[in-house]
């Protein structure tokens, strides 16, 4: 790939690791030294030393090492680091050669094997001519070793050994081959990583030394080249500290370098080298802040060194790549653990890398010429197939002087560059780069930044010409900018993505963009606007549009007969365009002209249109569908023939419809489900532009906010203007459709309270104002439902008030059947209702009929209602009862003998607020029986204003044989009433008062007198005294008579005498 | 001096917006319109701590290749954005901050005028002069 050119180079950006080459395994066909060699490279976690081992045939040839020059005086550098270098070191070159040999201490032919094994080390040693790599053997053995010191065949024979291989002890391994191969293996690779440490640190000390034979003015080169070599050396004995240094010191002599043109890609590369592994250090001493320093110091000191005019994009190109792996680098780092910030994260690393990729897509653009020959032969071709130092150019490799050596072949060189370049494929470069940008960004919560790169990445789909996939990028962040209100951005986009609809040749989506570039959102002059309008008409006509104007004239040739295949195809010329989503040219508005309509009303529904193109804009067909579709044949309106329907640029425009509701659809809403508009005419190419609801789109509700606050909407020209004011206008998108307004007049008549048991009468009158007969008048009559819920129980209603309802009788008493009523007739109906509790209740009278009635010269069936609820105040008790009973004498009494008469009174108090009539009482009695026969009610016809009170008396007597000391239920007491305004056939209520319950007590003895009634002076007044004994036995009495002064006293005084029982004793 | 300045409403829609005429416009309008992410998120940050409420001025939002961005925050949450060219090194901290303050007390100027309605763009040429006055003069 030509990109590949600035691509970093894989040793360079990998982890270096000390080099250790293992020989003498025999991995294919032997099984030990397979396991062996799967033991030193399986599992090699981060707790392993940093080695990285290869497996070498023991006579394999390392690279030739030069002869090492005693003198740079005469040298001069051809180049600052050559390409192979890195990889020598890292894959070529081993800090360590180890040898595997088979060979066990007690070996019986020990001497022909130790002496073979001299030879190999010799072998190895001869291949390594002139390095300074280590040589160690290991022994792989079958025996499990003595510990040290035991064995003395053992040390004696190593020592041997060592002296014929000429090795030192610490060289000499043993590999005992048993089980914990892995335990030894990991022994073996730490000391083979002390002998890497050891040759490493020789490496970079041999370096170092080369210094004091340089000069400043010839080994300029020189300097760098050494410094990143034990800047590399450090990083492979993994000392990253030193390592860091040397890289710093280096990057700061590449910069001290003398620069011009002919090598100053050779400075950049190295910079930008030396730049990637100072960085990769820093995140890995986890001081990110100097790696973004480092960084920006680079790109300060690079960002100018342009090099070649002519070949100006590779600078953009270099400046790309170096923001690029700065950004992969970050992000790395970002997976092992660091964290990063909204402010400072990869995102803007890539999008940067982007942004240069840009300048270099637009340089190589100017720069590169098409339809050059590629020059012969080419100056590209190098002998090797590659260049042997890093960042110079193919046709003069090692030419370190100011000018190009020759001029002839720099053009052509130059030229061939220049051809390649023209084979990047830029856009997907960059777009790359933006996708990557676009992810960090998601990640680090940036929504804006995220859309506008998404931006970029749609423009350049749309200059790579992947139309269809910059659409949807763009379709896709549109929205994002349409609810953030940034019209010039949208207006941006939107150009962009109708020159992509145009080049496609996409006729919806190109109408969806011609539509919201007209509309008001869009900050485009008006003769753009005027341009896109008749392009739009013209699409609408089934014609070609006009090309959109910065287009490419090779694709807008291919887009012109794209259009004219579509315009041809006959059939699927319908565009359905849903406007809610967009700012369209045409704004839509609808509104009922009620929340709520009768059903004898016509519905009255305005859609106002309003059109923000600078052209007058027809359309042929207007419609607005309902909740219920069944009215959708009267909201249509149709151009017909010459008056077609026009919208004046800027003007609104109102259209009335009006239907009459169906009676079904009382009491139910009738909704805007959408409005549809129709551009074009069949002949053509139609467009429906269609709005949910009541219309609106993406920017009307905030432009109805606006207008709320705004002050013109007081201002003193509103009541002047003819127009509304488009953006207080509100939507009404549903309307309820309610029943006729009944001409009926329902009067109720009644006089509150109620009084408990009462058949309260609510007489209803029910007069006619309708104009014709009003049928199947029905009276829903009671209780209201939805209150207190022992209400329910506790009255009953009723329509027949001859009698005292019983409990069975319903609170609610629906549709009963009134009949027709004509024109002015009246209706009158008493309800009755009985409340058994007191409390406070609301009556519902609901009086519905059906009438014919004719709207707008339809004949419909109303059914109206209308409905009354009185309250009927909380009902007074009607009246309270007092019961006592008392002696003859008229005193309380707390006990009654038995068989002695006694008096009841009762009071009957009225606190009800109108007279009563009380028509009689009675006493109905249980245990006790009147003294006195029945007779007539004392009470008879006795009328009781508030608060008055009716007493009565009654004689009693307990009969004998009653068990004494008992309380007993007296009875009941009963009085049936009436108000005394309700009329005599109204029937009476009776009210029953449970009586006193008395306590009985027995007497031995029963003394009475019998007075004459009066008695005159100086005559004997008889007074006769019974004595009766109650008791069975014989009692003895004594009587004493204590005269009074006022009478002379004749008689026994103090008789004496045996009662027998139940006899009486009379004195006189 | 600056090279873009613009007033952002509460809702995050431009009210006003002026860039040096030289350059290209759109390219301004992107750089405020990204450079809200990291207001939102500042203005986010400031409402956990109370302490912090007075301090209206968000500071450097983020540097970009060429240009660096500050923002200020109304109480109202009207927001301000004002970009320098990054090669204009000569501005202080200090200087950016007056910018701002001067731009307040012009923007309250605009919404004490009984006919600006609040949330519509701003069209006074009071305030017009003000942000010329801060702007990179261009011959």
């Amino acid at each position: 790939m030509a990109g590949s050119q600035w691509e970093l180079p894989p040793e360079l950006c990998c982890r270096p690791m000390a080099f250790v080459a293992l020989t003498g395994l025999d991995v294919v066909y032997n099984a030990v030294h397979r396991a062996i060699w799967d033991a030193f490279c399986a599992n090699r976690r981060a707790d392993r030393v940093p080695i990285s081992f290869k497996v070498l045939p023991g006579d394999h040839e390392y690279p030739k090492c030069r002869t090492k020059r005693t003198s740079y005086e005469w040298y001069i550098p051809k180049g600052i680091l050559k390409t192979g270098w890195m990889n020598k070191h890292l894959n070529l070159v081993p800090a360590l050669v180890v040898l595997f040999y088979e060979l066990d201490w007690d070996d019986p032919q020990w001497k022909e094997k130790q002496s073979e094994c001299a030879t190999k080390v010799e072998i190895v040693r001869t291949s390594l001519q002139g390095r300074n790599t280590k040589v160690a053997v290991v022994l792989i053995q079958k025996k499990t070793p003595l510990p040290p010191g035991e064995d003395l065949v053992a040390s004696e024979r190593a020592s041997a050994l060592c002296n014929s291989c000429d090795l030192s002890g610490k060289s000499l391994f043993v590999l005992p081959h048993t089980d914990h191969l892995v335990g030894y293996i990991i022994r073996l690779e730490n000391a083979f990583y002390e002998h890497a440490q050891t040759y490493y640190y020789t490496e970079i000390r041999r370096v170092k030394s080369h210094k004091e034979f340089l000069n400043k003015t010839t080994h300029q080169l020189l300097f760098v080249r050494h410094q990143f070599k034990m800047a590399f050396l450090s990083e492979l004995k993994q000392d990253t500290q030193n390592a860091l240094k040397y890289y710093r010191a280096a990057y700061s002599l590449v910069h001290e370098l003398r620069a011009h043109e002919t090598n100053m890609l050779e400075i950049k590369t190295m910079a930008g080298f030396i730049n990637y592994k100072i960085c990769r250090l820093c995140f890995q001493h986890n001081t990110p802040l100097d790696a973004i320093a480092q960084f920006r110091k680079h790109i300060d000191l690079c960002k100018k060194k342009i090099g070649s005019a002519e070949l100006a994009y590779e600078h953009s190109a270099w400046m790309s790549k170096q923001f690029q792996s700065f950004g992969e680098l970050f992000d790395e780092a970002i997976k092992l653990g660091l964290t990063a910030i909204q402010t400072q994260n990869p995102g803007f690393y890539y999008q940067q890398a982007a942004c240069y990729s840009q300048d270099r897509k637009q340089m190589a653009q100017q720069l590169c010429q098409a339809g050059m020959t590629y020059p012969s032969p080419d100056p590209l071709d190098t002998q090797s197939g590659g260049l042997d130092f890093y960042g110079q150019r193919p046709w003069r490799q090692g030419h370190q002087s100011i000018d190009p050596t020759d001029p002839e072949k720099e053009k052509m060189g130059i030229l061939a560059l220049q051809i390649k370049e023209t084979d990047v494929p830029h856009s997907e470069l960059i777009i790359a780069l933006l996708s990557n940008a676009v992810a960090q960004f998601k990640k680090y919560k940036c929504p804006r930044m995220k859309s506008h790169l998404m931006v970029q990445m749609g423009e350049e789909y749309y200059h790579a010409k992947d139309y269809t996939k910059a659409l949807k990028l763009l379709d896709y962040v549109m929205c994002d900018y349409r609810t953030e209100r940034w019209w010039p951005l949208l207006t941006a986009i939107l150009t962009t993505a109708l020159r992509c609809a145009y080049l496609m040749a996409s006729v919806k989506d190109y109408v969806i963009y011609c539509m919201e570039l007209l509309g008001r959102a869009s900050t485009l002059k008006e003769e753009q606007k005027s341009r896109i309008e008749k392009n739009l008409f013209k699409v609408l006509m089934n014609k070609v549009p006009e090309a959109e104007a910065e287009c490419d004239p090779a694709s807008v040739s291919a887009a012109r007969s794209l259009w004219t295949d579509r315009m041809a195809l006959s059939g699927s010329n319908e565009v359905m365009v849903d406007m809610q989503d967009y700012i369209p040219f045409i704004q839509c508005k609808a509104r009922f002209q009620s929340p709520s309509f009768h059903v004898d009303q016509p519905i009255q529904l305005q859609v106002f249109l309003r059109a923000d193109c600078p052209h007058p804009v027809s359309f042929s067909k207007l419609t607005v569908s309902l909740s219920n579709q069944e009215y959708n044949q009267w909201c249509v309106a149709e151009s017909s023939g010459q008056d077609s329907m026009t919208l004046l640029p800027g003007k609104a425009r109102c259209y009335d419809f009006s239907f009459v509701a169906k009676t079904e659809d009382v009491g139910k809403k009738v909704e805007m489900t959408g409005v549809e508009m129709m551009l074009g005419s069949d002949s053509g190419r139609c467009v429906f532009l269609s709005w949910r609801g009541a219309g609106g789109d993406a920017a009307s509700t905030q432009e109805a906010l606006q207008a709320s606050r705004s002050s013109r909407r007081w201002g003193r020209g509103a009541e002047a203007r003819q127009e509304p004011d488009w953006d207080s206008l509100t939507l009404q998108h549903s309307t309820m459709i309610i029943s006729r307004v009944p001409k009926i007049r329902v009067q109720l008549c009644h006089q509150p309270p109620a009084l408990t048991n009462e058949m309260y009468c609510i007489s209803l009158s029910v007069q006619s104002q309708e104009e014709d007969v009003a049928r199947d008048v029905k009276l829903t009559a009671g209780l209201k439902p939805g209150q207190e819920a022992g209400l329910g129980q506790s009255t009953h209603v009723t329509l027949d008030g001859s009698s005292v309802c019983d409990d069975n009788a319903p609170a609610l008493l629906t549709d009963v059947p009134l009949g027709d009523l004509k024109p002015g007739e009246k209706l009158e109906k008493c309800v009755y209702m009985k409340c058994v509790s007191t409390g406070p209740r609301v009556f519902l009278f609901h009086v519905a009929y059906s009438i014919d009635t004719a709207v707008e010269g339809r004949h419909i069936v109303c059914k109206c209602h209308k409905v009354e609820s009185p309250y009927v105040a909380g009902k007074t008790c009607m009246c309270v009862c007092v019961c006592v009973c008392v002696c003859v004498q008229f005193e309380p009494l707390e006990r009654v003998a038995v068989d002695i008469p006694f008096l009841l009174m009762t009071d009957v108090v009225s606190s009800s607020p109108c007279p009563l009539l009380l028509s009689s009482s009675c006493l109905q009695l249980q245990t006790i029986t009147s003294n006195t026969p029945q007779l007539q009610s004392q009470l008879q016809q006795v009328v009781l204003q508030t608060g008055e009170c009716a007493s009565e008396c009654f004689c009693l007597r307990c009969p004998p044989g009653t068990s004494s000391s008992n309380t007993v239920a007296t009875g009941q007491y009963v009085i049936s009433w009436r108000r005394k305004s309700s009329g005599a056939d109204s029937p009476l209520i009776q009210t029953t008062v449970s009586l006193p319950h008395v306590i009985l007590e027995s007497v031995p003895l029963y003394v009475y007198a019998d007075l004459p009634s009066f008695g005159r002076v100086r005559e004997s007044l008889p007074v006769r005294y019974h004595i009766e004994n109650r008791t069975a036995q014989v009692q003895e009495v004594e009587i004493a008579v204590d005269p009074s002064d006022a009478f002379m006293f004749s008689g026994l005084k103090q008789p004496q005498g045996r009662q027998p029982d139940d006899a009486s004793i009379a004195a006189a | 001096m600056a090279v873009c300045i613009a007033v952002i409403a509460k809702e995050n829609y431009p009210l006003y917006i002026r860039s040096v005429p030289s350059q290209n416009e759109l390219k301004f309008h992107y750089t405020v319109h990204t450079s809200l992410d990291v207001v939102e998120e500042k203005v986010s940050a400031v409402g956990k701590s109370l302490a912090d409420q007075r301090e209206l001025y968000l500071g450097l939002l983020y540097p970009t290749e060429d240009y660096k961005v500050y923002g200020y925050v109304t109480n109202s949450k009207v927001k301000f954005v004002i970009v320098v060219d990054s090669s204009n090194t000569s501005l202080r901290d200090n200087e950016i901050r007056s910018m701002f303050r001067k731009l307040h007390n012009s923007f309250t100027d605009v919404m004490c005028n009984p006919f600006y309605n609040p949330g519509d763009p701003i069209l006074s040429k009071a305030f017009n002069g003000i942000v010329s006055g801060m702007m990179v003069q261009t011959s």
